[in-house]
């Protein structure tokens, strides 16, 4: 009796080489491919006038004065909740696109699939088409095969920096740090962070490909929590296809077990063994099987995107389920009703913030003192804020039913200016009379007002006076 | 030995073999790892070992192995320290030249002398005059507009300087009032502190302070003034305000008149850069009180 092998701890990647396919998925997943990539590429370029003080960029990510602009769009930290609301928008909007379709993201939009995708492509046109590839790969490496390696290598190098170079001009002026980049005077910064994404975009979409989906990334085991049976997923008509056998013979299936589907398949699968963790629904084998039953005759769509509840109503005869029938169900609709009601909220959240603002911070040690007059002081910092591009002259007020006097450190009146784009702190004194209600009671309600000289616009933070009876 | 058959579970579904447990029904499959994952171990082996060259690592009895590379977070943080005392050079000594009385006319240096000054003031002075500058009994409220010694930003510098009743410099501010305890008789003392009492209408006995008032006309107005005002010249408090260093009951005023009060304050001068001291001067003045 032979003791059973122990099982392989480690297995090497099985290399892929997928065929050139054309069809309707196909050119929608090149025009998708040509949106993403041209945004990505060419959005640090787009100019926008804000006026002399501010960035003309754009989109622009200025992590030194910690601004976010995007067009007429300004973000300063404190409006943070605009990211966080477009990320709950984005993460709701994966859950609206995976009940609906599946794994469509990874197939059509995620930059792993973009770029190898790329990659792929510049692999087929320096070294040829599917079959050319294995011969090559086979082949020993002679001088040929070392020049056509080498080619590719330095295109996908090409590409690689440009990725890395593209990235980092969204952080800071794109024509200023090019000529920086080019001239070797630019910051350590962006040179490292162009090396490590150049290297990321090289190794991931050459080399890695399918391993990053399978092994790495976590959404493809997070989305099958997601699905349910009236998700569409790429699927094979088996009760059609089967038997599938390469002469058409007497009951047999509409599979002529052409290789077509395994061959063109990224991820290096045979869709035909039925849904499984590697799919990421790029619908390329749709588009090779929809041309293989063109060619012998037969109705598209073997190989077609399908929902689980269609299986048993297909297999009884019935006609195929509408699509737009598997993706309006409630969840969808649920879905679609939470992001857009978000959506709006941001939305209505833009339009309705102020330009100038205030923060106030009582001081808090000592919580007030007396002067010589027997009066009591409170001080308070504040914070004044101007989004206009101009510089702005802020009055300081305060409203209270005690009698209360305010002053601004500094100044004689209680205006001062606050440049453009920016937040100025100011100390301001707020003082009682010994006599008064404020001097003595514990706290006293009062209001701190900001407003624009010129334009009026104003706006206000409540706070308290904190008087003897502590 | 058990037969290693046994313990082979084959998942149906797969044909995969599993690791042999089970949780709540759920079996896991023994799938070999991707090798080039064994790579990415070893690379970090690799990464490492070099890392234990280059940085420090090894903890031995008297600190740590140093590392090729010699670095160390102390060491940075000296660096970045020199940094900046670089980069603010021309300040420092444009501050250390400065004429206080019109440092407010220069923004820039006067609001490097308010950041820099509040640092000296939070590390030298907070220990007695408090980290927000309150004070305590019998050490002065720096916030306030009541000052001993003067209240202008040269008189603060000076004060800094120098200190107050210490002996190690000539220059540093004195006066010492007298214990009265030695020269008038308990009911006198009490007469002058309902006399003191009444200058800031506090609650007092008036007969008591028609006749304090009289001893405090002999005894006191020479340095605190006639109309008890005081004099930042001598140090003497005004005894008319709200504001008392040690304290306005009767029983505090009592003891401070008996016995006398001593606060001193170290000359700083000697301690502090003159652009330090230009600088915690600066502070103090913008605190709120500043003259």
């Amino acid at each position: 009796m032979t003791t059973p092998q122990p099982p392989k701890l480690f297995a090497p990647q099985e290399p892929i080489f997928p065929r050139r396919v054309s069809g309707f998925f196909r050119t929608l997943k090149w025009w998708i491919m040509a949106v993403t990539l041209g945004i990505y590429y060419l959005t640090p370029w787009i100019r926008w006038d804000r006026g002399p003080a501010l960035p003309d960029q754009a989109v622009l990510i200025d992590m030194a004065h910690r601004r976010f602009y995007f067009f007429w769009i300004e973000i300063w930290p404190h409006e943070f909740y605009f990211v966080a609301g477009l990320l709950i928008m984005a993460g709701l909007g994966l859950f609206l696109f995976t009940s609906a379709l599946g794994r469509v993201w990874c197939g059509y939009a995620c930059p792993q699939t973009v770029w190898t995708d790329l990659f792929i492509l510049v692999e087929r046109w320096i070294e040829g088409d599917r079959n050319a590839r294995v011969r090559l790969w086979k082949a020993d490496w002679n001088f040929k095969k070392w020049r056509m390696r080498i080619t590719k290598w330095a295109v996908w190098l090409l590409i690689a920096i440009a990725t890395g170079g593209a990235w980092v001009f969204y952080f800071t002026d794109a024509p200023t740090l090019a000529r920086d980049l080019v001239a070797g005077t630019a910051h350590p910064v962006a040179y490292s962070t162009i090396a490590v994404l150049t290297a990321t975009t090289f190794v991931f979409g050459g080399f890695m490909r399918e391993q990053i989906c399978i092994y790495m990334c976590p959404w493809p085991r997070i989305q099958g929590a997601m699905m349910d049976d009236d998700t569409l997923t790429v699927a094979y008509r088996d009760w059609r296809g089967e038997p599938r056998a390469k002469k058409r013979l007497e009951g047999t299936g509409d599979c002529i077990d052409c290789m077509a589907c395994v061959n063109v398949c990224p991820m290096g699968i045979d869709i035909r063994e039925g849904q499984q963790m590697e799919c990421i629904t790029c619908a390329l084998c749709i588009d090779a099987c929809d041309d293989v039953m063109a060619k012998i005759g037969k109705a598209r769509g073997l190989i077609d995107y399908l929902a689980l509840a269609d299986e048993p109503e297909e297999r009884a005869g019935k006609p195929p389920k509408p699509v737009w029938k598997h993706v309006l169900r409630t969840r969808t609709v649920l879905y679609t009703t939470l992001w857009s009601l978000i959506g709006f909220g941001l939305v209505f959240a833009l339009f309705i913030r102020a330009d100038i603002d205030l923060t106030v911070e009582p001081v808090r040690n000592p919580q007030y003192i007396v002067m010589s007059d027997g009066s009591v002081r409170n001080t308070y910092t504040l914070r004044l804020r101007n989004k206009h591009g101009e510089p702005r002259d802020f009055e300081i007020s305060l409203t209270s039913d005690a009698a209360l006097q305010l002053s601004l450190e500094g100044f004689d009146t209680n205006v001062m200016t606050v440049a453009p784009d920016s937040t100025t702190q100011a100390r301001v004194y707020v003082i009682s009379a010994p006599q008064d209600a404020a001097a003595t009671a514990g706290t006293t309600a009062l209001r701190l007002w900001v407003e624009d000289v010129e334009s009026g616009e104003r706006a206000h933070r409540d706070t308290v006076f904190n008087g003897k009876d502590q | 030995m058990s037969d290693p058959k046994k313990h082979q579970d084959i998942d149906k579904e797969t044909g995969v073999e599993t690791t042999g447990h089970e949780w709540d029904g759920i079996k896991e499959l023994n799938n070999p790892l991707p090798r080039w994952w064994l790579w990415t171990f070893y690379l970090c082996i690799v990464w490492g070992v070099g890392y234990m060259i280059a940085y420090p690592a090894w903890p031995l009895i008297n600190g740590a192995t140093a590392g090729v590379l010699g670095y160390s977070t102390r060491g940075e943080v000296a660096a970045e320290i020199d940094r900046y005392k670089e980069q603010n050079a021309d300040l420092t000594s444009a501050l250390a030249a400065v004429e206080l009385a019109s440092l407010g006319d220069d923004e820039a240096l006067n609001r490097f002398a308010v950041a820099a000054g509040g640092a000296v003031f939070r590390t030298n002075c907070s220990q007695c005059h408090g980290s927000g500058a309150a004070g305590a009994k019998g050490y002065p409220n720096l916030l306030d507009d009541d000052w001993l010694w003067g209240g202008t930003i040269d008189d603060i510098a000076y004060t800094v300087n120098h200190g107050i009743r210490n002996e190690t410099d000539l220059d540093a501010h004195w006066s010492q009032m007298p214990a009265f305890g030695d020269v008038l008789e308990k009911e006198e003392i009490s007469q002058v502190v309902h006399y003191v009492m009444s200058l800031s209408s506090t609650e007092h006995d008036a007969t008591l302070a028609t006749a304090g008032a009289v001893i405090f006309d002999e005894q006191c107005s020479s340095c605190h003034g006639v109309n008890a005002e005081g004099d930042t010249s001598m140090g003497a408090p005004n005894l008319g305000d709200a504001i008392w260093l040690y304290g306005g009951d009767e029983a505090t005023l009592t003891e401070t008149v008996t016995y006398s009060r001593f606060g001193v304050m170290p000359a700083w001068g000697p301690r502090l850069t003159p652009s330090d001291v230009n600088a915690v001067a600066a502070y103090v003045h913008q605190l709120g009180g500043g003259e």
